[in-house]
């Protein structure tokens, strides 16, 4: 029973720790989705979003705001970098990219993480700057069952929850709203959509402005969790193999291949770690990754690849 | 046309950095490798902060050791080893004698940098940090682990958690894991663990975890499964903090939890909040807090508006950084005993290393009694002191909660020579002679 | 005018096929070599400006040469194969940690069979060449799944090499003949009884290396190997179709980039560094080594070296400006300036001339056909 109970609170840690890999995915999943684009910018968005909540924050709680009116104003706030960032990115660098290759749109990304670093240590400052949003104690469940109960945070509850909000959203938002719609026409061909009157470079915005406020909602929950601080940008390299598992262009995927990549790791860390060494969850994530794609080279939920000669 | 313009441009004002401007002849340029951004900026910002102050009250106090001016430049390095190999090689050549000494406060750069000193003749201070068989002066003519390395601060952790448990027979059979930073740094420390866990009976366990640590959540649930009687925490930057929320998460007693003097310092336990009251870290000799130098520096450097501290004056890691230049200096000032008052090369500050002899009188001159014990070195120890103590965060500040300990040199000293004899067999050293030396 | 190919005649087959077919290119590139391999390290014995100090040899060009190496390298792999690979660092990892081994001693236990392989330090030269020939083994193995992985799927696979390395490298205590931290000394660089020491040697050495493997690549890639490499890259199907085996394509690209890199890895490690630990040969350097490919010309030898040049040199020349100039701003800033002047740099480089410098090269080769007329 023990055993049992070990294992449970193992696999129940790493789904929780896949949804929030999963918010950081689908940031990802967005723009590939509308634009083909691969935004490696998107670790450097949550540092991003996650400075100016927090700086302003800070800001305006010592400035003896209530502390909630201070958390909305301190949201818009972020929100509002996030629309100039996706402003600048879809205005200076991937406007004159257009019918680009990937490659090409992928290494402009990269200038833009280097930019958004930069600026983003720039004006905030680059140092270790906590964030309070969410509770983070700890909750042990089915203490009658498994003796010491099973360990849950509270912190990754709320992640799970926001990511399942977001996906429901974002489901919604692509299926029945005119933009959502504009959004997949232009994903399938830049020029056929265009040709028919969507105003290419307004959807850009919409879908890096929306990728933005992803990345703040990333931002909140792993800003409580890490403290905001420059190494919040590893995170993208976390999402990697969550986003290669579930297929580049398929939100439902993100949320799944964050489960199966967060489950899968931490149990290959907790059981097969001690044999070899430990420390093996980063490069056991990609060899899952890998090893699905083995099977299926566009991800479990991709879009077929059809090749032509 | 624009593009080729500014390339040139850039090229030739890169050309001009190169070509070290005209400098007088009475300083001493001293570098300071630091880390203001990136993942550790954190931790290395206070710490750059501290030496700069300390040198420029040397400046603005006394115009200098014994009048030579102190002329220093920082250069970032982002705790990345080619970034300070190529910063170091920047700046080793400059002012008119070179730079008297380097400080990279990290454990890759200074690896790297042991190789390279030889070579240039420039000593090399590491402050409780980098090669722990350097202390052998002999193979390690240019490298000084001042204060400490990590094997005392394994071997003095060790010692604390027996006499919380009321004696060495008490640790048999017990269990204590180490939580570390996954790199040099933190596996130096395991080596001087298992010799303890050895010759004291507890079972020791070593869990990694991978740089930067932002996810530990498996390792922090092994720990929660398994139940040492203590964790030792190694880590540095982000992964600090990240250990005591999980350690809270997976409500891990705070206070059975040591981390080296690396992992105790404000930036590691503030993001934490109250999770992290009771969590205890080992000092590097001197805690937190404002001392004799502090006024000084309130009113010869933070008054007049020129230091570069900020909210991290008197933190943990701002006194080690200003404790490190302090060393610095005196050990120039010493040079200065033999070679006269001008700037030192690096060769004869590592004289002045050597001959370095800080007695409670003089310390308390500087106005460091309370940070740090007399402290002496020579041509064969580099290291000169085995003490360290601890402190607990309360949730406010760091308090001392223990007397200074001395590591256990009968289980330190074999493991440094034949470390050290290894590496001065593999780079074909022949060891200096250190009674021939004066 | 100076740029015009005319009144060259061919008149052999071997001068048809030369690998620089034009006079000039000829000239410059013999200017470039005698510059690099008489002329810089006389400067520099002679201690003449700009080579006062071992700075510029020692700090940017030992660094560029090794870089400009691992380069072209990845960029057989992925501008000429088309095979995006963020795992270049691993490969570094690899023969550096490779070559450290057979500089040192090789001691296999086999405990099942009852005796110990022991190979005794090789020499230097031969390390380094068998750390590559390690790197390319492991290159081919991560290799088999390009045949059925492709473009950025592919990148992202190539991931698991650079992260498995990284962990074996600090785990598997065999590599780094168990010193206590895991952190690595290079063995002394004695070329059959030759001590390199000095920055001018070092230099000379990287200088050789990339010099022969330059020409060796440029062989390669103008070759038949070349031409399937090319094929597979702009349509791996039609390739496919036209006789080309994709098996054997992509393999020796992966086989032949991984030991470049690997060699490169093993220069990086020894002559460069000194003494290393895995963190040396982290993602970071797979990306700089792609970002050097990508900004220097995917499908271009010459690119390799200006891209190289370019992400390499450029922020530390950036990081300096401000303090030669005197204006006294923070590091800390500066830091930050370097980063944003960095990534809008490779922005716009990528939004004037998406193909990299190489493409802007022949571009200017082809005004100056024309120059100083019009047309």
């Amino acid at each position: 029973m023990i055993a049992f109970g070990q294992f449970t609170e193992v696999l129940l840690g790493g789904l929780l720790a896949g949804f929030l890999y999963s918010l950081v995915a689908l940031g990802f999943v967005l723009i590939f989705k509308a634009s083909g684009v691969f935004n490696f910018a998107q670790g450097a968005m949550v540092l991003l979003a996650g400075l100016a909540l927090v700086r302003s924050l800070d800001f305006l709680v010592a400035k003896g705001f209530p502390y909630w009116i201070a958390v909305v104003i301190a949201l818009l706030f972020a929100a509002a970098i996030m629309a100039l960032t996706a402003w600048v990115i879809e205005r200076f660098v991937l406007g004159p990219l257009v019918n680009q290759d990937g490659l090409t749109l992928f290494m402009a990304t990269i200038g833009a993480t280097f930019i958004i670093e930069g600026a983003a240590q720039m004006a905030f400052g680059s140092d270790v700057y906590p964030l309070r949003l969410f509770p983070t104690d700890a909750i042990f469940m089915f203490e009658n069952t498994f003796p010491g109960g099973i360990l849950v945070n509270k912190l990754d509850l709320w992640g799970a929850a926001i990511a399942a909000v977001l996906v429901a959203g974002l489901a919604v938002f692509f299926q029945y709203t005119k933009t959502g719609r504009a959004l997949r026409a232009v994903a399938d061909d830049h020029a056929a959509a265009q040709s028919v009157g969507i105003p290419i470079s307004w959807i850009w915005f919409v879908v890096w402005l929306v990728a933005g406020l992803v990345a703040l909602v990333a931002a909140t929950v792993w800003g409580t969790k890490l403290s905001v601080q420059f190494s919040i940008t590893f995170l993208a390299l976390k999402a990697l193999p969550v986003l290669i598992i579930g297929g580049f262009t398929s939100v439902p995927g993100a949320v799944i291949g964050g489960l199966l990549i967060g489950a899968g790791e931490k149990i290959a860390e907790a059981y097969l770690g001690p044999y070899i060494g430990g420390g093996i969850e980063y490069w056991f994530a990609y060899v899952l990754a890998l090893l699905v794609l083995l099977v299926r080279p566009q991800g479990m939920f991709g879009e077929r690849i059809i090749e032509r000669v | 046309m624009i593009r080729k313009t500014l390339a040139v441009a850039a090229f030739a004002v890169g050309a001009m950095a190169v070509a070290a401007p005209a400098m007088a002849q009475n300083e001493q340029f001293l570098p300071s490798l630091v880390y203001r951004t990136g993942a550790y900026a954190p931790n290395g910002i206070p710490f750059a902060n501290g030496v700069a102050d300390y040198w420029t009250l040397i400046n603005e106090r006394d115009g200098g050791i014994n009048g030579v001016k102190i002329v220093f430049e920082e250069c970032e390095t982002g705790y990345a080893t080619d970034k300070g190999v190529e910063c170091y090689e920047r700046l080793k050549g400059k002012g008119p004698t070179g730079a008297g000494y380097f400080s990279p406060l990290s454990t890759g750069i200074t690896f790297a940098l042991t190789e390279k000193v030889p070579g240039d003749k420039i000593p090399l201070l590491t402050l409780g940090y980098g090669r722990s068989e350097s202390r052998d002066g002999s193979v390690f003519p240019w490298n000084f682990v001042l204060l400490g390395s990590y094997w005392t601060a394994a071997d003095v952790a060790i010692q604390h958690i027996a006499k919380e448990m009321g004696g060495f027979d008490k640790l048999k059979g017990k269990k204590i894991s180490l939580v570390y930073h996954d790199s040099p740094y933190g596996k130096e420390p395991i080596p001087a663990l298992e010799a303890r866990a050895k010759k004291d009976g507890f079972e020791f366990k070593a869990i990694p975890v991978t740089h930067p640590g932002v996810e530990q959540k498996s390792q922090w649930l092994a720990i929660r499964q398994d139940r040492p009687d203590y964790v030792l925490l190694w880590g540095w930057g982000v992964m600090n903090s990240t250990s005591i929320k999980e350690a809270a998460a997976v409500a891990y007693p705070r206070d059975k939890m040591i981390g080296v003097w690396w992992s105790g310092a404000e930036p590691d336990v503030t993001p934490a909040g109250d999770q992290a009251t009771g969590y205890k870290a080992l000092l590097l000799q001197h805690p937190a807090g404002k001392f004799g130098v502090h006024g000084e520096l309130e009113k010869h450097v933070i008054s007049k508006g020129k230091g570069a501290a900020k909210d991290d004056f008197a933190h943990v890691l701002y006194n080690r950084g200003v404790l490190n230049s302090m060393l610095g200096v005196e050990a120039i000032r010493t040079a200065q005993k033999k070679f006269g008052n001008k700037p030192m090369t690096g060769e004869q500050v590592r004289w002045g290393f050597e001959n370095l002899n800080l007695t409670a009188e003089r310390i308390k001159e500087l106005g460091f009694e309370g940070m740090l014990k007399p402290i002496k070195l020579s041509c064969q120890d580099h290291q000169g002191a085995d003490e360290a103590r601890l402190h607990q965060w309360t949730g406010k500040e760091w308090k001392i909660i223990s007397d200074f300990y001395t590591a256990d040199r009968s289980i330190l000293d074999p493991m440094v020579k034949d470390t050290a004899a290894k590496y001065a067999a593999d780079k074909k050293i022949a060891p200096r002679d250190c009674a021939k030396e004066s | 005018m100076l740029y015009r190919e005319v009144g060259q005649f061919k008149t052999t087959y071997a001068a048809d096929m030369a690998m620089f077919p034009i006079r000039q290119d000829r000239v410059a590139l013999w200017l470039v070599l005698l510059v690099a391999f008489v002329g810089i390290p006389m400067l520099s014995a002679n201690q003449i400006w700009p080579f006062g100090s071992d700075y510029l040899l020692r700090a940017i060009l030992m660094p560029f040469l090794i870089l400009a190496l691992a380069a072209i390298g990845v960029n057989i792999l992925v501008g000429y194969c088309g095979q995006i690979s963020l795992g270049s660092g691993a490969f570094m990892a690899i023969g550096a940690y490779s070559a450290y081994k057979f500089g040192t001693g090789v001691s296999f236990p086999l405990p099942f069979a009852g005796f110990d392989v022991s190979i005794p330090p090789l020499p230097m030269l031969f390390s380094i060449l068998l750390g590559g020939l390690m790197a390319a083994f492991v290159g081919i193995l991560f290799g088999i799944p390009s045949l059925r992985i492709k473009g950025l799927y592919l990148a992202v696979a190539t991931l698991a090499a650079q992260f498995f390395f990284d962990w074996v490298f600090i785990r598997v205590k065999w590599f780094t003949n168990y010193t206590p931290s895991g952190s690595v000394n290079a063995p002394e660089l004695n070329f059959f009884g030759f001590l390199v020491n000095s920055s001018i040697e070092k230099y000379l050495l990287c200088l050789i290396f990339v010099t022969v493997f330059a020409f060796i690549a440029k062989n390669l890639v103008r070759g038949n190997l070349g031409r399937q490499w090319r094929a597979i890259r702009d349509m791996d199907i039609a390739a496919e179709l036209m006789g080309i085996r994709p098996l054997y394509a992509k393999l020796t690209a992966f086989a032949v980039s991984s030991f470049i890199v690997g060699v490169a890895g093993a220069l990086w490690a020894f002559i460069y560094l000194g003494s290393w630990e895995p963190l040396a040969f982290s993602i970071d350097r797979s990306f700089q080594l792609l970002f050097m490919v990508i900004i220097g010309g995917l499908g271009s030898i010459l690119g390799s070296f200006l891209g190289a040049a370019f992400i390499l040199i450029l922020p530390i020349m950036l990081d300096q400006v401000p303090h030669a100039l005197g204006v006294p701003i923070s590091v800390e800033t500066v830091s930050h300036l370097v980063f944003i002047v960095t990534g809008s740099l490779i922005c716009y480089l990528l939004i004037v001339e998406p193909h990299g410098f190489a493409q802007l090269w022949s571009t200017a080769k082809e005004k100056l056909r024309l120059w100083p007329y019009p047309y």
